[in-house]
């Protein structure tokens, strides 16, 4: 067929083609998409998915009160239960704390009290360090600074250390019991996962 | 050479190939070949070096929470050939990010994304920023200690984004944390939308690069070349000396660095491949919430800019604004990236856990170098730092704290090799036992008979007796390093029995049948068995080992102190499981 046969056949078919042209790009769309809508279906899972992690966290023992030495931060890690996706994995590292005991004398009374921080840094998730000689967190990445109140001394995190939840009544019996949380990175609140 | 010819005209009969080989070989190069024109073809070859490399790579990785280090380690230490591929892959894509520039430089300085030349300007752009992707996502494929704590801090960038940020992240890691789906994903990206992304928009650039020729650098040097041969051996010349500087890379690096699995619960300095450093250091100077200004809208102004230098670059002036631009940048880049070196240098604590990474990086590559438990590499080093954390204030390995640290007053005996036919050879020596490897610094040495015993005994017995008492009392510990020696020294062990109650032993240890009546010190039925060691340090106050004697040794089951698991991640760690 000619060309001009087929212009002229538009000329005097113009529904006709009109209809086919719409036809033809509307099947090629859908068919792109099925494939298409299933495969981003899928990868939107997570959005929708509630978190594997989710559910109140509870409390861990890390150690006696005890073991803990007076105004030296100590590192422990956390080992938990955890599930991902099809694992379940049993007692694996899933972050770690400091745990910082102090002792205030009031009256003739001494009263023990123990903080525990999350060691993940409250600005981009890195691991905070602890510094012996100057007493101090330390975040190696953006140079964070917190004194061992876990306040922030000098850099770039948005917010204090975060602390963590310690259970009161088994402090009393001399064992340190902690609720580990993760806590949303670069926001000035403290915002739990 | 007539058939070739004659199969050569079938072919173009039914392809019209000869045609197209002409047109790509016989390209007009106005003024001539020249070296300046060679960047264009060496990424090519760059980028085909990585397709080649990547797909091999592909065939012996396996992206999953605990087979993603194992595979990469499998390929880099065992694999024949293996570390030179994953070093070929590595470098070249350290090389590549450089000819980038290069090419970028070259490109601005020529002018060349004048019209009619600005799309094509603009997929370099994107190919640029598709190839920065593509070694963000291979950063954290290893999963290794480097590549978790750089990447998390990327993707907290990411969720820093407003609004959209926390759905990206999630989006991104395949959860609300890494895990299986951050690798899987990371892995897609990186060796299937990004790749095949990048194989079209070069199509689409080498397509437009030849319609509308190459752009002549002036004042033109000389007559006109054709592509083919003057300009291809100056390109072949040039990817040659790329290809060299990788392989000098390769081997003065030694390949590429794999680092200790990725754990959350140990610190580590993250730090992003040297070609993001600057951004990196860029970060420390934004304090809090202005952090996205650092992050996402400096970064973001910039590469705006530089897309549309087309546009700026019409007029002369808006050109040296651009050709100023990227200087800038660059200059700036270099600064920062100094300043972020430096920084690190001078940094203590940094350097110290540095040091700490690489020990337990070889540690747990000489532990996997036996095999790896279906729980993944990070199990295997889990042995080693529960006892630096809870075993090394008293205890130490070989001298260390069990990760290649040292331990400041040991007050425990040393427990490498604990059981084995040479440790009780050597424990069982007087002048050794009470030393500070062993006993010498516990109350044991003091309260406890045994010194004053082999002092007494020692020299009346015979070299070979004492070997065979060492074999007898080191068979109970069925380590499985002496399996095949206990079952060949069969009479050996039975001689070593009848010795321990010939000399005495018996008097105090019991060898076979413990009861609390009869013994007064450990038991050593089972001594160095996995059972037995459970129980000694689930209660060492448990009258079958020291009872009330029991020095300083806590007793980490009864008092919860550590769990089943740990215990026996400790357990099956000394005793080489």
């Amino acid at each position: 067929m000619s060309k001009e046969n087929v212009s002229s056949q538009e000329d005097s078919q113009p529904d006709r083609r009109d209809f086919i042209k719409g036809a033809s790009c509307a099947i090629g769309a859908a068919i792109g998409a099925v494939p298409m809508a299933a495969g981003v279906r899928v990868v939107l899972d997570p959005l929708t998915r509630q978190s594997e992690t989710e559910g109140a966290a509870e409390f861990i023992r890390l150690t006696d009160v005890s073991d803990l030495s007076e105004g030296e931060p100590m590192k422990f890690a956390i080992v938990e239960d955890k599930k991902d996706k099809w694992s379940r994995y049993k007692d694996v590292p899933v972050g770690a704390v400091y745990l910082l005991k102090t002792a205030t004398q009031e009256e003739s009374e001494t009263s023990i009290s123990v903080i525990a921080y999350n060691t993940v840094c409250p600005h981009l998730g890195c691991f905070v360090d602890y510094r012996e000689k100057e007493q101090d967190f330390f975040c190696p990445c953006h140079d964070s600074n917190f004194d061992l109140n876990g306040k922030l001394v000098k850099g770039v995190s948005p917010r204090a250390m975060d602390t963590l939840e310690v259970d009161e009544e088994k402090l009393k019996a001399g064992e340190v019991w902690v609720k580990f949380q993760r806590f949303k990175g670069n926001t000035k609140e403290k915002i739990a996962l | 050479m007539e058939q070739i010819k004659k199969l050569y005209d079938w072919l173009d009969n039914r392809t019209g190939i000869r045609d197209h080989i002409r047109e790509t070989l016989f390209e007009n190069v106005p003024g001539g070949s020249r070296w300046r024109y060679v960047w264009g073809s060496t990424l090519t070859f760059a980028l085909m070096i990585q397709f080649i490399t990547g797909i091999f790579l592909w065939m012996g990785y396996s992206p999953s929470g605990q087979t993603a280090w194992e595979s990469v380690y499998y390929i880099n230490n065992h694999m024949t050939g293996g570390h030179f591929l994953r070093g070929l892959h590595h470098w070249t894509a350290q090389v590549m990010t450089v000819l980038l520039v290069l090419h970028l430089m070259q490109v601005v300085i020529d002018g060349a994304y004048r019209a009619p030349r600005e799309v094509n300007f603009w997929f370099g752009v994107i190919l640029l920023k598709l190839t920065l992707a593509l070694s963000l996502t291979g950063y954290l494929l290893p999963w290794d200690q480097k590549g978790y704590w750089a990447t998390k801090v990327a993707t907290d960038i990411l969720g820093g984004t407003p609004l959209v940020g926390e759905y990206l992240k999630t989006l991104v890691l395949g959860g609300s944390d890494y895990g299986h789906h951050t690798l899987t994903r990371f892995f897609a990206l990186h060796a299937g939308i990004l790749p095949i992304s990048v194989i079209a928009l070069t199509a689409g650039h080498i397509y437009l690069f030849r319609r509308h020729g190459i752009h002549p650098k002036k004042p033109l040097k000389g007559p006109d070349e054709f592509f083919w041969p003057e300009q291809v051996l100056k390109d072949a010349v040039a990817c040659l000396a790329v290809l060299v500087t990788v392989l000098v890379l390769h081997f003065s690096f030694n390949g590429a660095h794999l680092d200790a699995p990725a754990d959350p619960s140990t610190n580590y300095p993250a730090r992003p491949d040297w070609y993001f450093l600057f951004l990196f250091q860029f970060l420390k100077y934004f304090p809090g919430h202005w952090e996205i200004l650092g992050a996402i809208v400096l970064p973001g102004i910039a590469m705006t800019l530089v897309f549309l230098m087309p546009i700026i670059g019409k007029s002369e002036k808006g050109h040296k604004f651009n050709v100023g631009l990227l200087f800038g940048i660059l200059v700036f880049a270099a600064v920062l990236t100094y300043a972020a070196v430096n920084a690190d240098k001078n940094n203590e604590s940094l350097q110290a856990s540095k040091a700490q990474a690489e020990r337990e990086a070889a540690l747990v590559k000489k532990m996997a170098a036996n095999g790896i438990p279906p729980e993944g590499a990070l199990a295997l080093l889990q042995g080693p730092k529960l006892f630096a954390a809870h075993c090394a204030s008293c205890h130490t390995y070989g001298g260390e704290d069990g990760l290649g640290g040292k331990v400041d007053k040991p007050s425990a005996p040393d427990l490498k090799g604990f059981a084995s036919r040479e440790y009780l050879t050597e424990l069982l020596h007087p002048e050794r036992y009470g030393s500070e490897k062993f006993f010498g610094n516990t109350a044991h040495i003091k309260k406890s008979k045994m010194l004053g015993f082999l002092e007494d005994e020692f020299e009346f017995i015979e070299e070979s007796e004492m070997d065979q008492l060492v074999k007898a009392i080191s068979a109970e510990a069925k380590l499985p390093s002496q399996v095949n020696l206990d079952k060949s020294d069969k009479s050996d062990i039975e001689a070593g029995h009848e010795l321990f109650e010939e000399i005495g032993c018996v008097d105090c240890h019991a060898l076979g049948g413990w009861n609390a009546d009869d013994y007064s010190a450990p038991d050593l039925t089972g001594y160095g068995s996995r059972e037995w060691m459970m129980g000694i340090v689930h209660n060492p106050e448990h009258e079958r080992f020291y009872g009330s004697k029991n020095d300083r040794m806590p007793a980490f089951g009864r008092d919860e102190k550590l769990t089943r698991k740990q215990m026996e991640r400790i357990v099956d760690w000394l005793r080489g499981e």
